[in-house]
């Protein structure tokens, strides 16, 4: 029970970092990018290969693949996506899931289409307390969530520039008049939602294997960020660690199948009682 | 003029086919208020969201100490020393009245000179320094208003363009921003460019103005010569002057027509 509350728990973090990614880049440019999840893909498997390929150590290896997801992302955003901004909704979602798809054929390009295993320090390892086995894998996704959410909490809280990101996102018009680089803030958002995704992959590797369709969980983080009332942080954590537990509950005590669907009727549930999400607010943008 | 702060000339700006701003030029030396009147939809928003680089013209230049600055980014512009007071109350909302004041100082890396100048904001807005860890969403509308030019202020400007400072408050806070706004201009220097439906505001703070009709401008002159002027006691103070009889009034014309 402990155990299985554990394992949900961390599953809902990782489905949370990524609706985390989702949430930013909503709230900065109105954009929702579902190649989100195949960020996170990208991230485990640039990690799986400054590891194993190079040899470099597991904290190096992490650190270079979250830098170098970062990059890709602000690149991606000043590339191409800033040249869609304005245009019509629905051709920037078909664009992101086209780059979506493109990252999962580069990877099978790049990394082969097998599935592969990510050595860690935490990988198969366990401590027994008051007769519960915790294993660290799934610890160190709880625990690696709730660092990098205060580092990120006090980066946007604390710091003029992450504060200035902030006023980008609530006012994009005043925020020019402050004389704040607008295009760079939305970069650096960029940077930071490919960085965090990069960062849920590499968390979740030991326990879930790497492969390249490792990013179709970007849906159901989604569902998480919708659940949270998409446009709110909190809610995206809330509503990824929702969906996590929901998940493994109904896996455990459910018929076999309600597993896969389970979360998805909870967020049509919720969304019909409460319109606007767990967290959402009714208050509207100006841009 | 030769020693304007700003001059602009022959200024087109278009919103798509549409022309808004129809050869508009215009100057305003330093040290000055110079404001802008016209009716709505004659194209002032327009004319300053060219200046501060949200919008490009057309043709025209906007030269500003000496500089051209048309076609730059609007934090560009900001970084030269013009701080735009948009139209509306365009605050972060759900950052405090403080992180507001700090964002319009965002350009300025002198912590100590930031810090002043936030208490020199605070004594003219005393209301702001109660409101400081606000959400400005939370603000009134005239505590918005306030906030946003307060927050202008922040960056330390050598002009500021002021884009209906008076809308939607109450006659006696009009007069109070106006108030404050003259200090402003006195006590820092501030060269300010105001825009105005408040013409008898208007005129009676500034030093000279320009009268804007459908994107061209019709009639500048000092304020104390506008404010005698017929056309602008009739169809911009709302007087009707004692010669006109209700019987002639729909053969008066604006004389600039
Ligand atoms: N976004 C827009 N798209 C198309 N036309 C616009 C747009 N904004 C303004 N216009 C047009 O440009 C002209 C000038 O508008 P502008 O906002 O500059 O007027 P204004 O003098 O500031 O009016 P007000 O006193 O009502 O604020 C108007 O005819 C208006 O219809
Ligand atoms: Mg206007």
């Amino acid at each position: 029970m402990l155990q299985l509350l554990l394992n949900g728990l961390a599953v809902g973090c990782i489905y949370g970092l990524v609706a985390l990614g989702f949430v930013l880049i909503y709230k900065a440019t109105e954009l929702v990018n579902f190649a989100q999840g195949d960020l996170m893909m990208l991230g485990a498997f640039t990690c799986y290969m400054f590891v194993v390929w190079y040899g470099a150590g597991y904290w190096l290896a992490f650190v270079l693949a979250v830098v170098t997801v970062a990059l890709f992302g602000a690149a991606l955003d000043s590339a191409v996506l800033r040249r869609v901004l304005g245009q019509p909704q629905f051709a920037v979602v078909m664009l992101t899931i086209g780059l979506g798809a493109i990252f999962r054929s580069f990877a099978s390009i790049v990394w082969g289409s097998e599935i592969y295993t990510l050595p860690t320090p935490f990988s198969a390892r366990a401590t027994r307390i008051a007769g519960v086995t915790i294993s660290h894998e799934y610890i160190s996704i709880i625990a690696g969530t709730v660092i990098l959410c205060a580092a990120l909490y006090a980066f946007f809280t604390f710091t003029r520039v992450g504060v200035a990101m902030q006023a980008a996102s609530q006012n994009q018009l005043a925020a020019y008049y402050m004389g704040i680089p607008v295009k760079r803030m939305f970069s650096l958002i960029w940077a930071i939602s490919a960085g965090v995704a990069a960062i849920a992959g590499i968390l979740l590797a030991p326990v879930s294997l790497i492969d390249i369709n490792l990013g179709f969980l970007g849906l159901k983080a989604f569902a998480a960020a919708v659940l949270g009332g998409f446009g709110s942080i909190p809610g995206a954590l809330a509503g990824g660690v929702t969906i996590g537990l929901i998940e493994l509950f109904s896996g455990a005590y459910l018929p076999q199948g309600v597993k896969d669907v389970a979360a998805y009727v909870v967020l049509l549930v919720v969304l019909a009682i409460r319109p606007q999400g767990m967290f959402g607010t009714i208050a509207r943008k100006k841009v | 003029m030769a020693d304007a702060l700003l001059t602009v000339s022959n200024l087109e700006t278009y919103y798509g086919p549409i022309m808004a701003i129809r050869g508009v030029s215009f100057s305003v030396p330093a040290g000055a208020i110079v404001t802008i009147l016209g009716a709505n939809g004659a194209g002032k928003t327009t004319i300053l969201k060219t200046i501060c680089g949200v919008m490009d013209p057309l043709k025209g230049t906007v030269t500003f100490e000496r500089r051209e600055i048309q076609g730059l980014d609007p934090d560009a512009v900001t970084r030269l020393g013009i701080s735009h007071v948009p139209e509306g109350r365009e605050v972060f909302p759900f950052l405090s009245a403080a992180e507001n004041l700090r964002m319009g100082a965002y350009t300025r890396r002198d912590a100590a000179g930031v810090a002043r100048d936030l208490e020199m904001v605070y004594d003219y807005f005393p209301v702001l320094r109660s409101r400081a860890d606000q959400r400005a969403g939370q603000l009134s509308g005239g505590e918005q208003q306030m906030l946003t030019i307060a927050r202008a202020l922040m960056a330390r400007p050598t002009m500021m363009l002021l884009d209906e400072p008076s809308l939607g408050l109450a006659p006696r806070l009009v007069k109070e921003i106006f108030e404050i706004i003259v200090r402003i201009n006195r006590d820092r220097g501030v060269t300010i460019l105001l825009v105005e439906q408040n013409a008898n505001m208007a005129l009676h703070v500034a030093d000279y103005g320009y009268v804007l009709e459908i994107g061209r401008i019709v009639m500048e002159d000092t304020c104390a010569r506008l404010l005698d002027k017929e056309d602008i006691k009739e169809f911009y103070l709302g007087m009707k002057s004692s010669s006109v009889r209700g019987t002639r009034r729909w053969k008066r014309k604006k004389t600039w027509r």
